[in-house]
């Protein structure tokens, strides 16, 4: 009863991949918009501002069918970089872990965002006047301050990653061994007569994978904060 | 030499101040709310002016008319701030080559010795700020402006957040640092007493303008 299935192995280290990916390509792009919602005024801030949070409060199917229309192979987008860079991401892994990641986005800017905010300004001046360009005050100061914010934006935005369903299932659909990940391996358990024991085998491991990633989330945000105050 | 001539509109306050100085210490004196941390800011980098030029050693630091605004981080100016705003993720010794680092100069344990040396913080280096007193703080500030060999040094009211005790502990240092270092330097203070023992030159700050230039004798007048 408790033995995976090779399908379901498939599923979960598939979802595990495409939440890795989705959570290490987004990190850059998420520190740096963070820093910029946090730091700098600009126009059309609060524009940007809402369309990072748009995942948030979209229907997920809405997110996966305009991902279809931008990135899939006739979309706009998608079709540039299938014929250029050969980039597919319909009906690929590679597409599930594009719509992991706009759908984490808003989860793993936000803590980022605040702990960048909650850095002392007044420390970024005393770099300034120890002669650091803007970057190295970033690279020396801000970031590191800002460190506990960042892990736990990662892990946020891991675990939403990890459990993402409907943006993903709409824009790559659900198929095993490419981009069927737990969530949607538990969806067609569900729908198959006798998969209840095989879905919740599923649904275990997917409890026991957020939790550790929460719990590994509190360590980290611990150490990084002892770091940073203690001796 | 420093010559400032600025004016700068901050809310319902205006200040407009115009000086020159030479000497080795200059003294900032005024009460507070007289505009002695905006004007040193501007001089730092800092805070923009509305109007008018900064000028260090016949290099124009700003010149709002001709458009000219040297970035804090290209001016080499030293800044020690009344709360020392150390950074708590790096040692004191860290805290005290960032600046050397961030200027690219050539490591020199010569003149960091010399720095740790006469600011007695040798001992201190392992330690992070949070474990330091309010006066090893601010001595550990005043060598981390040091070692970025600036060619001008802010000190913004040093002792300004330390109790009688503390001060009497700092002040020592900040006359052996004025006769041994060849460093010119902006003293900011409320305090008469302080400006008497440290000052060569007075400016007196009043509301936002310069109402006396002079010797130290200017603040018994």
């Amino acid at each position: 009863m408790l033995e995976l299935t090779p399908a379901e192995w498939t599923a979960i280290l598939l979802s595990l991949r495409v939440a890795a990916v989705a959570t290490l390509v987004a990190t850059p792009l998420g520190v740096a918009l963070a820093w910029l919602l946090a730091r700098r005024n600009f126009w059309g801030k609060s524009l940007v501002d809402a369309l990072v949070h748009l995942p948030l409060v979209l229907p997920p199917v809405v997110t996966g069918y305009l991902l279809l229309l931008t990135f899939g192979r006739r979309g706009l987008v998608g079709a540039w970089l299938a014929d250029h860079l050969g980039i597919v991401f319909a009906f690929r892994w590679t597409g599930a872990a594009l719509a992991c990641g706009v759908m984490s986005f808003p989860l793993l800017v936000r803590p980022i965002r605040l702990s960048i905010e909650a850095v002392d300004q007044k420390l970024e001046q005393a770099a300034e006047t120890l002669g650091a360009a803007p970057w190295w005050v970033f690279v020396s100061v801000t970031l590191p301050l800002s460190l506990p914010g960042v892990f736990a934006g990662m892990v946020l935005g891991f675990a939403k990653a990890i459990g993402e369903f409907g943006a993903t299932i709409t824009f790559v659909s659900n198929i095993p061994g490419e981009t069927q990940t737990i969530s949607s391996a538990i969806y067609s358990l569900i729908q198959t007569p006798d998969g209840d024991v095989a879905a919740l085998r599923l649904v275990a491991i997917s409890v026991v994978i957020a939790v550790a990633a929460l719990i590994g989330s509190e360590w980290f945000a611990r150490r990084a904060t002892r770091r940073l105050h203690g001796n | 030499m420093l010559r400032v001539d600025i004016a700068k509109q901050l809310g319902e306050f205006s200040l407009q101040a115009s000086f020159e100085s030479e000497g080795r210490v200059t003294g900032l004196f005024g009460a507070s709310g007289a505009g002695k941390t905006s004007l040193i800011n501007m001089i730092a980098g800092l805070l923009l002016p509305d109007r008018g030029t900064i000028v260090i050693d016949g290099e124009t630091l700003d010149d709002v008319a001709a458009r000219v605004h040297v970035p804090a981080h290209r001016r080499r100016i030293g800044y020690v701030f009344q709360d020392a705003r150390l950074f708590p993720h790096l040692d004191v010794r860290q805290n005290l080559d960032y600046g050397r680092r961030m200027n690219r100069l050539d490591d020199d344990p010569a003149q960091r010795t010399r720095v740790t040396d006469l600011l007695d913080i040798g001992h201190l280096l392992e330690r992070r700020p949070g474990k330091l007193s309010g006066g090893e703080r601010q001595r550990v500030a005043l060598g981390r402006a040091l070692l970025s060999k600036p060619r001008l040094l802010l000190l913004d009211e040093p002792l300004g957040a330390l109790d009688e005790g503390r001060r009497a502990e700092i002040l020592p240092y900040l006359v052996r640092l004025r006769d041994e270092s060849r460093i010119p330097m902006v003293y900011v203070s409320h305090d008469a007493a302080e400006m008497r023992q440290l000052a060569t030159q007075i400016v007196l700050l009043q509301g936002g303008r310069v109402t006396a230039l002079g010797g130290v004798k200017v603040l018994s007048g």
